[in-house]
C-alpha cells in the first residue's frame, strides 16, 4: 500500500514548516483523513515511525482525526451522513449528491518547540 | 492553510478549527501552525507541472485504471489499431516488473515508455514526469497512461492527466464499484470490458454495475466494450474523439481540465494547486 509514500510526503511538508518557524523539534502532527481519501489511518500510523526516523519529527506524535462522510443532495438540498459505497441522500434517496466531507487528506496543524 | 479566504475549511470540518473547536487548542509553551494543506501537495504540484506540459502541446492525457488483468493493454492495442491513422498516440506503461506490456504496444507501431515501479502499487506524478522526458509531446495527440493494475492506490494520485477511465471486466463481478468506492468515484468513464464473456458469465449484470456506480453519486457514463470481438468499441472511440475536441477547445479558452476526483479536490486543496504557493521543480521545458 502507499501509506509510506504518503507519510514521506507529509514529513517533507512538516520539515518545511519547521524550518520556516525555526523549530527545534516537532511535538505533534494533526491530520484529517476521510474514508474516501484512499488512505487507511491505521496503516498511516504504522508507517509513520519509519518515515519520521532521523528527522526533526523523530519524537513526534501523529494525531489523526477521522472525518465523517457528509453529502448534500442536489435535488432536495438536505445534508446527511452517508457510507463510503452509498453516497445517496439520506432524506430523498437521490444519487445526485455532492460530497461535503469524507475525502480529506489534510495536514491540519503542527505543534512544535521553537 | 489559505490565510486570505479560508478556502480549505469545508462545511464538514470548520467546527474543528474555529475558536474553542477541538483542534484550535494550543498547548502552553508551544507553537502551533495551522496548515490544512493537501497532504499530497508535493505530488499535486508535480502533477500540475505535468498537466502544463500536456496542455502546452494540446495533448490529451488519459489515465487507465483497473484490476490487473481487466484488459487495459488489450483495449489499448485495439484502440491504437482503430485510431493510429487519425491520431498520434503514445503510451506510458506502469507495472511492478517487466516490459511485457510496452513490447505489446510497440508491436503496434507506437512509442511506449515503461515505468517499472518495483514494489510501488501505483504511478505518481514524479514517475510520469520522468517518462515525459522521453516523449516528444509536440508530435502527439493522445497519451494513454496505463496505471499499475490495482483497484485501490492509483485513485489517490493525480498524475497531471485530464481524464480517468476505470475498467471493470466481466469476470471480476458487477459489485466492484461498491467494494472499491474510492477508485470508481474517480472515474470520468466506466468501461465494462470483456463483454463477450457476458454470455457465459451470466451472473454479471451490467445494470447492477451501473447502479453501484450511481450509488457513489457518479455521473460518469458507462460503456460496454469487447476488445476481442470489437463490440462496443465505437462508443469508446467516439468518447475519445469528443474528449480530444473538448480538451482542445478548453485549452483555446485557457481552461485547465482535471480528472473527476480533483474537481472535488480543488475546493479542498486550493492551496496545493496554486502555483505561487509552492517550491519544487522549477525547470522549464520548451
Amino acid at each position: 500500500m502507499h501509506e509510506l509514500s504518503v507519510c514521506q510526503s507529509l514529513l517533507d511538508q512538516v520539515n518545511t514548516i519547521a524550518a520556516e518557524h525555526h523549530a527545534t523539534s516537532i511535538e505533534k502532527i494533526f491530520l484529517q483523513v476521510g474514508p474516501l481519501s484512499g488512505v487507511e489511518p491505521e496503516l498511516l500510523q504504522s508507517a509513520f515511525p519509519i518515515a519520521r526516523a532521523d528527522s526533526i519529527a523523530a519524537g513526534a506524535e501523529l494525531v489523526i482525526q477521522q472525518m465523517p462522510i457528509q453529502v448534500r443532495c442536489k435535488t432536495c438540498h438536505a445534508e446527511t451522513a452517508a457510507k463510503a459505497n452509498r453516497l445517496l441522500c439520506g432524506e430523498c434517496g437521490d444519487w445526485q449528491t455532492e460530497l461535503l466531507s469524507g475525502d480529506e487528506l489534510l495536514l491540519e496543524r503542527v505543534e512544535m518547540l521553537t | 492553510m489559505c490565510d486570505t479566504c479560508g478556502c480549505n475549511v469545508t462545511p464538514g470540518n470548520k467546527h474543528l478549527v474555529e475558536a474553542n473547536g477541538k483542534l484550535a487548542w494550543v498547548g502552553k509553551g508551544k507553537t502551533a501552525v495551522d496548515v490544512l494543506q493537501g497532504l499530497l501537495s508535493e505530488n499535486d504540484h508535480q502533477a500540475m507541472h505535468n498537466r502544463q506540459h500536456f496542455d502546452k502541446h494540446q495533448v490529451l492525457a488519459i489515465n487507465l485504471m483497473s484490476s490487473p488483468g481487466a484488459g487495459k493493454t488489450a483495449l489499448l492495442e485495439a484502440t491504437i489499431e482503430a485510431l493510429q491513422d487519425r491520431y498520434r498516440i503514445a503510451v506510458i506503461e506502469g507495472d511492478l516488473e517487466t516490459e511485457n506490456d510496452a513490447k505489446r504496444i510497440r508491436a503496434k507501431g507506437v512509442t511506449a515508455i515503461q515505468i517499472t515501479t518495483g514494489t510501488a502499487c501505483h504511478l505518481d506524478a514524479h514517475m510520469v514526469h520522468d517518462a515525459l522526458h522521453n516523449l516528444d509531446l509536440s508530435k502527439l495527440d493522445i497519451v494513454f497512461i496505463e496505471n499499475v493494475g490495482n483497484l485501490v492506490c492509483p485513485a489517490s494520485f493525480d498524475l497531471g492527466h485530464h481524464r480517468n477511465v476505470t475498467l471493470l471486466s466481466v469476470p471480476e463481478g458487477d459489485d466492484k464499484p461498491a467494494k472499491y468506492p474510492v477508485m470508481f468515484r474517480a472515474a470520468d468513464l466506466m468501461l465494462l470490458t470483456k463483454t463477450d464473456l457476458l454470455a457465459v458469465l451470466d451472473d454479471f449484470k451490467p445494470e447492477k454495475a451501473e447502479q453501484y456506480l450511481r450509488n457513489l453519486a457518479s455521473e460518469a457514463p458507462v460503456m460496454q466494450v469487447s476488445s476481442r470481438s470489437g463490440e462496443g468499441m465505437q462508443d469508446w472511440l467516439d468518447w475519445l474523439d469528443q474528449e480530444l475536441a473538448t480538451h482542445r477547445a478548453r485549452i483555446q479558452n485557457g481552461e485547465i481540465v482535471r480528472p473527476a476526483i480533483q474537481s472535488d479536490g480543488i475546493r479542498l486543496h486550493a492551496t496545493a494547486n496554486s502555483p505561487t504557493q509552492h517550491h519544487g521543480p522549477t525547470h522549464r521545458h520548451e
